[in-house]
């Protein structure tokens, strides 16, 4: 991760493209690593088959998607959670880039950025369980949203590690059934990704 | 005054400058047909499987560099143009592909000849269209043909509902631009980065030019830039003929089929400029093994996504691979690199092309007197195998846009359905395909559509019995289990034959067409002759040796050094 801040040196490689993140080839890092790639596409029928097509056919994974039309009806954003060496993600960006209906692409993973994706778990509580629950609630500002005689449903929205952390508290419990969003991220500051060209 | 959708579509392909639209109707796309046919100056050729329309329309641009219009019905006249979408999406042909559609009320329905072409396509074209409102058709026709043809060029599918075509709209107008916000195709290269390509040409001791088919305009630049600085030139399969093939410093064609000197200078050279290419399997080898003394790569290309995809690149440079070279060129002063071009030349004269001239009747021999024949004056298409490899080999293109081939996707019964686009495009010039009697076999059936328009394509089918690369992999590496590869003996024609292969002269005959037969060296001159001469699409079969084999050869994954030179 370390050579990642002096990645402007090949700026030419995407001078008019759609994004900026360029990695210096001689400088790639082979590790692995998770980004969040968030796009702004055009908010039309088939852009999200467009996008998790590219990663199929070149073999990238997707580790989670969110996608919702932003305060412009007409454009959707698409955050992306994948893994892999720069070289990788390095494709990744640019061939997302490439899709005609991609406005806009940005690894926000690259700079200072918050992100959080929405958790609902229902968990067994019973008896002294339950009061033991609603205090880890408390500690992670958790809210309860339904209550029944042998379980809670509760909602909870954080980092993914943070959200992991409450489900392992829970684990012994007993966790009925849970289910979670794909992470969205905003870059902190005035930064702001538009569709406006440069 | 209103105006139907067909009408538009129709009027749409005036605009854009479309000559001739090669296709086959259907029942979702009579209204397109019912009107173009009235166009005056618009020709349609009708072919007889819209593979072949596909083809058609690639070979067409290839040879014109204009985008080839493809028209074809829904559900299967639409996935019959798939394999002709993904070989010109591969090798970046810009093709505008329109096909008809179920009507909207019934998408999604399983209707009769109804298939999602918009999601089939999606990964086999550079972008697709369905059409669900007639307002929108002149703007996403004008939008089809701008993606099409601009940037990194490729094909683009319209698909149009039937009661889109019959639908009217009122006060229809072309639009004069187009303008896509998230489509900036035009890019304007790096000062500093050519700058730094500059300076590492100044220092290079073994520059050598890798030129790809996306330089497809840029002949005049790079003799220029090869001349300036003593620097010579490689090209992959679909860059033959962008560098003249004749000029002193052309190392010809690199990489598994490639010469042993172009492989010897890349595994040599201490700095490579890639123009207009993607670094792909066949031409690097093992990656870990290509080009090890290569102290930069300067990579020019027009599509970010190209450059460091398979080799790191220290000198990137995206951009038009023209506007660079001639932005380049002022930069780079004049140099000599005496040792490094004698070296280069030593190769070329110690490591030949060569095949052994005997009495045999050898496909290469078939090549090298198809050349003299025609004196090189001839686009030339080919199918996909040995062949292909001789055609490339032993023949010297100097023209860009003269050798016509599926190189990405390797498509046998591509090059026959091509050629014809290109005698559409080019009614005087001779054009010829070289085939295999496997590839041959596989479009066939547009030996009708070339009698029919008057088409005089010379089909040299090389006849070796055999699918003959796949024999020769496993020949070489499968123990010489020839399964599945044996197309029939050379009397197979017989009754009774258990591998009856057709007689192609006959063939050719059925359809109205000429045919010719050669089994010996000796006529095999006078043969070429005669079908230059007769003005008609004609059948050339050549019943070459079984088992020759294309060489040199690295294997597939291995290295330069793992070269097997063939020849004693």
């Amino acid at each position: 991760m370390a050579n990642k801040k002096n990645n402007k040196i090949n700026s030419a490689a995407t001078n008019g493209s759609k994004y900026d993140a360029v990695i210096d080839t001689n400088e790639r890092a082979v590790a692995i690593h998770e980004h969040l790639v968030t796009c702004l596409v055009e908010n039309h029928p088939g852009v999200l088959a467009r996008i998790s097509g590219m990663f199929s056919s070149r073999g990238y994974n997707i580790e989670s998607l969110a996608v919702g039309t932003t305060h412009d009806p007409s454009i959707s954003r698409i955050t992306i959670a994948c893994r892999g060496d720069d070289r990788i993600i390095e494709q990744i960006l640019k061939q997302l880039s490439k899709l005609i209906d991609v406005i806009r692409v940005v690894d926000v993973s690259q700079s200072s950025h918050v992100e959080r994706e929405l958790m609902l778990v229902k968990v067994a509580a019973t008896g002294a369980a339950r009061s033991e629950i609603m205090q880890i609630c408390d500690i992670f500002r958790a809210r309860i949203v339904d209550v029944h005689h042998d379980c809670l449903v509760i909602e909870v929205s954080g980092t993914t590690s943070k959200n992991e952390a409450l489900m392992e508290l829970f684990e012994r419990f007993g966790i009925l059934e849970m289910t979670r969003t794909g992470r969205i991220a905003l870059n902190r500051g005035p930064e702001i990704l538009s569709v406006a060209e440069e | 005054m209103a105006i139907t959708g067909a009408e538009i579509i129709v009027d749409a392909l005036v605009r854009e400058g479309v000559q001739v639209v090669f296709g086959y109707p259907g029942g979702c796309v009579l209204d397109i047909f019912d009107r173009i046919n009235h166009v005056p100056g618009l020709r349609f050729v009708l072919v007889r499987h819209e593979q072949g329309a596909g083809h058609m329309a690639d070979g067409y641009a290839r040879a014109t560099g204009r985008p080839g219009v493809a028209l074809v019905t829904s559900g299967p006249g639409a996935t019959n143009l798939v394999t002709a979408l993904a070989t010109a999406y591969m090798d970046s042909v810009p093709i505008v592909a329109l096909t008809g559609q179920v009507p909207t009320a019934a998408i999604g329905s399983d209707a009769f000849q109804e298939a999602d072409i918009v999601g089939i396509t999606r990964p086999c074209t550079k972008h697709n269209f369905l059409v669900k409102d007639v307002a929108d058709l002149a703007r996403t026709i004008k939008e089809a043909f701008y993606i099409a043809t601009s940037g990194r060029p490729g094909p683009v599918v319209i698909d149009l509902p039937k009661d889109v075509q019959k639908a009217k709209l009122e006060n229809y107008v072309y639009p004069e631009q187009v303008r896509i916000r998230s489509y900036h195709p035009v890019i304007h290269p790096d000062a500093g980065q050519i700058r730094r390509a500059a300076e590492a040409i100044a220092r290079a001791s073994r520059p050598l030019l890798y030129v790809g088919g996306g330089a497809v305009e840029c002949q005049s630049q790079l003799v220029a830039l090869s001349e300036r600085c003593d620097i010579p030139c490689t090209t992959t399969l679909l860059g033959m003929g962008i560098f003249p093939g004749d000029h002193a410093n052309s190392v010809h064609m690199l990489g598994m089929h490639g010469t042993q000197y172009a492989n010897y200078a890349m595994h040599h050279t201490d700095l490579i400029i890639a123009v207009g290419t993607r670094f792909d399997d066949r031409v690097t080898g093992k990656l870990e093994e290509f080009a090890p003394r290569r102290e930069h790569i300067i990579h020019i290309d027009v599509d970010p996504a190209s450059i460091s995809k398979c080799i790191p690149v220290s000198i990137p440079i995206v951009g038009d691979c023209r506007q660079v070279l001639d932005r380049l060129l002022p930069l780079v002063e004049p140099k000599k690199h005496h040792e490094w071009i004698e070296q280069v030349r030593r190769w070329k004269a110690d490591y030949p092309l060569r095949y052994p001239d005997d009495d045999k009747l050898r496909p290469q021999h078939v090549i090298r007197e198809l050349y003299r024949a025609t004196g090189g004056e001839a686009i030339v298409a080919t199918e996909v195998g040995q062949h292909q490899m001789w055609a490339a080999h032993f023949w010297q293109y100097v023209r860009p846009r003269t050798f016509l081939s599926s190189g990405g996707l390797g498509t046998m019964g591509y090059g026959f359905p091509a050629a014809l686009g290109a005698q559409v495009a080019f009614p005087d010039r001779l054009v010829l395909d070289i085939a295999g009697d496997g590839s041959i076999q596989m479009n066939i059936q547009e030996l009708a559509t070339a009698v029919t328009e008057k088409l005089p394509v010379k089909i040299c089918i090389i006849n070796n019995r055999y699918l003959g690369m796949v024999r020769q992999w496993q020949q070489l590496f499968y123990k010489e289990n020839y399964s599945g590869t044996f197309l029939g003996t050379p009397d197979g024609r017989a009754a009774g034959a258990s591998l009856y292969i057709p007689d192609f002269v006959k063939l050719a005959e059925a359809y109205g067409a000429a045919g010719i037969r050669v089994a010996r060296k000796a006529d095999v001159a006078p043969a070429i002759k005669e079908a230059i001469a007769n003005g008609r699409t004609t059948i050339l079969e050549v019943m070459v040796e079984e088992k020759e084999n294309v060489w040199p050869m690295i294997p597939a994954g291995a290295g330069v050094e793992q070269m097997i030179s063939g020849l004693a």
